[in-house]
This record gives structure tokens, C-alpha cells and sequence, in this order.
């Protein structure tokens, strides 16, 4: 019998081959949310709230002005990019790694004709939708509240909403290296914790050491609150290009690790 | 045979430098159930993989509806449906939730998955089940469940791997007939599993592999008039062994596995008569099956990586 040579496996970082299959994987995500989504939304908005009331507040009456700002709408322009870092990084962490690892959820798509580019792809969008809704729940309580009525606050939500697919990006690239869901408390303990200190959200990064403010410079959700505090307090952000050239490259990147780091997971 | 709706050839996957897939070919014509025997570990599940593009092969060619996999697999896909060993039922949807939004993922038309998922949910007879989850099924009805969610594109192929692992004898045979009723469609099955009754049922043609290689290929009856003598008489108690020293002669060929002595025939009356007398043995007297193929191939030892 002969052996026919098989085609080499396409190399892992080969460019993403996404298509609009991956769309109803995103519906999928959303109808199971959506069984749930009073209780869910209900715990996005409570953490945030607490931390106004407490920091905002009690702190502020303490601190006074910062930058200007009363304390509590410093701190609410910078905790909304915050819970939109967070919602994103649980939604393309535990939740996904249980579609992917505990429920087979991927595994059973995979046998319908769409392909494991488009299920990441549609994890991170989904994850970016889920951080938005929440990101849009905070920012209803900020008018609500009175603390920003700021009609650029509308600007803010399309930006949040990119500042969701970055960090779900980076979540996925964990997602595809996890064993256990152990593995993400190093994630979230080690690297986000300490990254919503030097981004901007309680203290303004001028006030670090000049080498730890050039780390900040480069971080993710320091290019996020740079963004959109100024559109939470009815400005324009200054240079935006910059911060905005920052989290594309994070949102781009990271993508494409986590799809390389997917498919090596995947197709052995 | 027509032209085959499915072809591998010369299929090799290693994994860790071990062969799990040894130069393998199999077709499957339309309207064809092809079997795929062999234990634990053989490769059967490694190769249905490949089949979807899903591991990539390190040699061999793979077309399936006369389309190249894994090139062109996505297209191919629309038209085959896959029953897993493992279920991967949505826990979150009810039954006919799960079918929905399966179909979904084939971009079929709301109308169109509408009006199967009712036909469907009859089908695997869980109409009154419709608004369940998945958890709050049998074991039986999670498989045909499984099995309806893959005839949601309406398939011509279907790859089912190890339908009916861990059922009880009722659901097996209600499973067994909804496959025969898709075979009498005209849908062609691939179909691995290691119950060598299931396979004697159901397939039109058997591959029997093990360790990755394909040991024997036929029609189930043909295979056993090929490889076996077609009666079985099977010993037990004190004195099989005894009886095997004794008599083995009036058989073709004797095997003992622990304490049973099978003694394969062409004619077994001779032996029923010189051991009916016989007060510490048990006899079975039956047909030569599939079982006994697979074990005569194979051999009977367990293994450490079965």
C-alpha cells in the first residue's frame, strides 16, 4: 500500500482565518447570558457602586480634589475601565475555559462546519460585549448618581468596548495555556491587581516613581483610563492617539498569541 | 462498490513517537454502514479526528464527498453529522434549545430548524422531554439526544463514535433501531465501537483494527466464515482443563482464557456427546462471533496502554 505525503500542519502563528460563522457562537454566549443576565448584571454593577461609595465618598472627603476633580468622579471615570477590565478577563478566562475544557462546548462546535479561529475570535467578541454590558450599567449609574452627565460619556462605551476586547484577548491567551482554573488567580493576583495600582484608577500615576510611571506608560488599562476619563468629565482626550495606538496593538497581538497558543492546544 | 462518499489512505499519526495510526485506509460507499472495531486505544477515535480535520495527519490523504480534508473540510462539514463517545450537550439549554442553536452553527434559516427540531425530538423520542435540560436526562436519551443534534443539517454521513457506550440493554437496542432507520434513508454510517454485537447488527462491512493497523476487513458473516470454525463450545468448571487434554483433539483449535477452555469446530455434536456425561464441566454451545474473531486476531491478554 502506498503512503501518500499528508499536507504539513499549517504553522500555528499562520494569519487568522475568521469568517462571520463565528457569529452565532456569540449568539450562543449571549441566549445562555441572557438566562441569567438580572442576577449578573445585578453583581457587575454592586462591585463598582461599593467601591464609589466607599473610596468616592469616605475618601474623597479626605482627599479633596485631584487633578481638578472631585475625588469621586476621578475615581469613577477610572473604576468603570477597571470593571470593564474585569468582566472581560472572567468572561475569557473561567467562563471560557469551561465552554473549552469542562463542557466541550468548542468541541462540539468544532463538528459543525465552523473552525477554531472563528470560536476564539467569538469568545473575545463576546467577552468584549458582556465587559460593555456592564460597562454600560456603571456608566447608567454614574448619571443616575449625578457624578458624570456628560453627554461624552456615549463616546466613552465604543472605546470601553475596545478596552473589553483587549483584556479579553490577553485572557484567551491565558485561557489556551490553563490547566485548572488555578491557574487564573496568578493571572488576576499578579498581574491585574497590581496593574490597577499603577494605572490611573485611585491615584494619578504621577504620583509613582518616575520608573514605575515609564511601566505605566505601557500598560493597557493606563491607556484605557487615559482615554476615557476625560470623556467621563465631558472633555476630549489629549494626544489619544496614543493610548488608543496602545490597546490596538495589545488588542491585535494578544489575539493572535491566544489563537496560536489555541490551535497548538487543539490541533495536535 | 460505487464510488466511495468517503476515502482515507495510508493514515499514519504518531503521538509522543508512539504509532497510534499505522498506514490505515478505509472507504465508505453511499448508503454503506462501515464498522470500526478494535479496543481501547486502537486509534479509532485518532482517526475519526482526522476524518474532521481536527488532528492533523503526519502522512496519509483523507476526501470525503470527493472534497480534500482538512483543506477543505468546512465544507464538507455541512453535509456530515458527528456523534461523539463523550457527550458535549449544552447544560445551560433545554433539549430542544440544544438543536436550535446547533443548527445555528450550521447557518441554516430559523424556519428551516423550526420545523426539524420537532421531527428531530420524535425522532429520539423525547418529544415530552422538549423543555429539559440535559441534566435532567438518562444516559440513554443524552445519546440520542446527541444523535439528533447531529442530524439537524441533514446529513448524508454520519460518524458516530462509540454510540452506545455505557447504555443500559434498552436504550442500546432503541439506538440501534433510529440507526437502522437512517441507514434505510440512505445515510451512510461510520460507525466505531468495540461491541462486536452492535457491529454484527448494524455494518455492512467491518474494519478491525488494533495497535493502528487494520487486521482484517469484510462483511461481518464473511469475516467470521474466513478466520473461524463456525461452532463454539465453551467449557467451564473443575474439570475443563481436563477436558481440554482429553479432547481437544475432535476440535480444530482450543483456547483457554482462566478458567473457560473454548473449543472451536466444525462439527460440535461429536463433542457434546463424549463430555454430556461429564459432571464437573458446564457447557455453552453457540455460533462463532465477532467476539471470537476479535480475540482470536488480537489475542486475549489485556494490555498496560488498553
Amino acid at each position: 500500500m502506498k503512503t501518500t505525503d499528508a499536507p504539513a500542519p499549517p504553522p500555528i502563528f499562520a494569519p487568522p482565518r475568521v469568517s462571520p460563522r463565528c457569529w452565532p457562537v456569540v449568539l450562543r454566549n449571549w441566549l445562555v447570558w441572557k438566562k441569567l443576565a438580572l442576577p449578573s448584571l445585578l453583581g457587575n454593577i454592586a462591585e463598582p457602586l461599593i467601591i464609589l461609595v466607599a473610596f468616592g465618598y469616605g475618601l474623597g472627603a479626605l482627599v479633596g480634589r485631584i487633578n481638578d476633580l472631585p475625588y469621586i468622579v476621578f475615581l469613577a471615570s477610572g473604576s468603570i475601565c477597571m470593571s470593564t477590565m474585569y468582566a472581560a478577563s472572567f468572561e475569557a478566562m473561567y467562563s471560557a475555559f469551561s465552554r473549552m475544557q469542562m463542557q466541550k462546548t468548542w468541541d462540539s462546535i468544532l463538528n459543525a462546519p465552523i473552525a477554531l479561529d472563528d470560536i476564539v475570535l467569538a469568545e473575545m467578541l463576546w467577552a468584549g460585549i458582556k465587559s460593555l454590558i456592564s460597562a454600560t450599567a456603571i456608566a447608567a449609574v454614574l448619571v443616575a448618581l449625578d457624578i458624570s452627565r456628560a453627554p461624552t460619556l456615549l463616546v466613552a462605551l465604543p472605546v470601553l468596548f475596545l478596552v473589553g476586547l483587549t483584556f479579553a484577548g490577553i485572557a484567551l491567551v491565558f485561557n489556551a495555556l490553563a490547566k485548572g482554573y488555578d491557574f487564573f488567580t496568578y493571572y488576576f493576583t499578579l498581574v491585574l491587581t497590581p496593574m490597577t495600582f499603577l494605572s490611573g484608577v485611585y491615584f494619578p500615576i504621577d504620583q509613582l516613581p518616575r520608573w514605575l510611571q515609564q511601566v505605566a506608560a505601557v500598560l493597557p488599562l493606563s491607556a484605557a483610563v487615559e482615554l476615557v476619563r476625560p470623556l467621563v468629565i465631558g472633555g476630549r482626550p489629549a494626544r489619544w492617539w496614543q493610548p488608543l495606538a496602545v490597546l490596538l496593538v495589545y488588542a491585535v497581538s494578544a489575539f493572535w498569541i491566544a489563537l496560536a497558543l489555541t490551535r497548538r492546544r487543539f490541533l495536535r | 462498490m460505487n464510488t466511495p462518499l468517503f476515502r482515507a489512505e495510508g493514515l499514519v499519526k504518531h503521538y509522543n513517537g508512539q504509532r497510534v495510526v499505522d498506514d490505515l485506509s478505509l472507504a465508505i460507499a453511499p448508503g454503506e454502514c462501515l464498522g470500526v472495531i478494535g479496543p481501547n486505544g486502537a486509534g479509532k477515535t485518532t482517526t475519526l479526528r482526522m476524518c474532521l480535520g481536527l488532528v492533523v495527519p503526519d502522512a496519509g490523504r483523507i476526501s470525503i464527498f470527493g472534497l480534500p480534508v482538512p483543506e477543505s473540510v468546512r465544507e464538507a462539514k455541512k453535509r456530515i453529522g458527528v456523534v461523539t463517545q463523550f457527550d458535549s450537550l449544552d447544560p445551560d439549554f433545554s433539549c430542544a434549545e440544544n438543536l436550535r442553536v446547533f443548527g445555528s452553527y450550521f447557518g441554516l434559516p430559523r424556519a428551516l430548524i423550526a420545523e426539524r427540531v420537532p421531527r428531530l425530538l420524535e425522532f429520539a423520542a423525547l418529544q415530552s422531554k422538549a423543555g429539559a435540560r440535559p441534566g435532567e436526562l438518562s444516559g440513554g436519551m443524552k445519546r440520542r439526544l446527541s444523535l439528533a443534534r447531529a442530524l439537524i443539517n441533514d446529513p448524508d454521513l454520519l460518524l458516530l463514535d462509540e454510540p452506545t457506550t455505557g447504555l443500559d440493554p434498552q436504550a442500546r437496542h432503541l439506538m440501534w433501531e433510529r440507526l437502522k432507520a437512517l441507514l434505510q434513508q440512505g445515510k451512510s454510517i461510520l460507525l466505531t465501537t468495540h461491541f462486536m454485537d452492535e457491529a454484527e447488527r448494524l455494518c455492512d462491512r467491518l474494519v478491525v483494527i488494533d495497535r493502528g493497523r487494520k487486521i482484517a476487513e469484510g462483511t461481518p458473516r464473511g469475516l467470521i466464515a474466513e478466520h473461524l470454525e463456525p461452532d463454539v463450545v465453551e467449557v467451564y468448571g473443575e474439570g475443563a482443563a481436563a477436558c481440554a487434554a482429553e479432547h481437544g483433539a475432535l476440535a480444530q483449535r482450543v483456547e483457554t482464557s482462566g478458567d473457560t477452555v473454548f473449543f472451536y469446530l466444525r462439527q460440535a455434536h461429536r463433542l457434546l456427546d463424549v463430555v454430556a456425561e461429564r459432571r464437573d464441566i458446564r457447557t455453552l454451545h453457540r455460533p462463532a462471533n465477532l467476539e471470537d474473531l476479535f480475540l482470536k486476531l488480537a489475542g486475549r491478554q489485556i494490555r498496560d496502554d488498553a
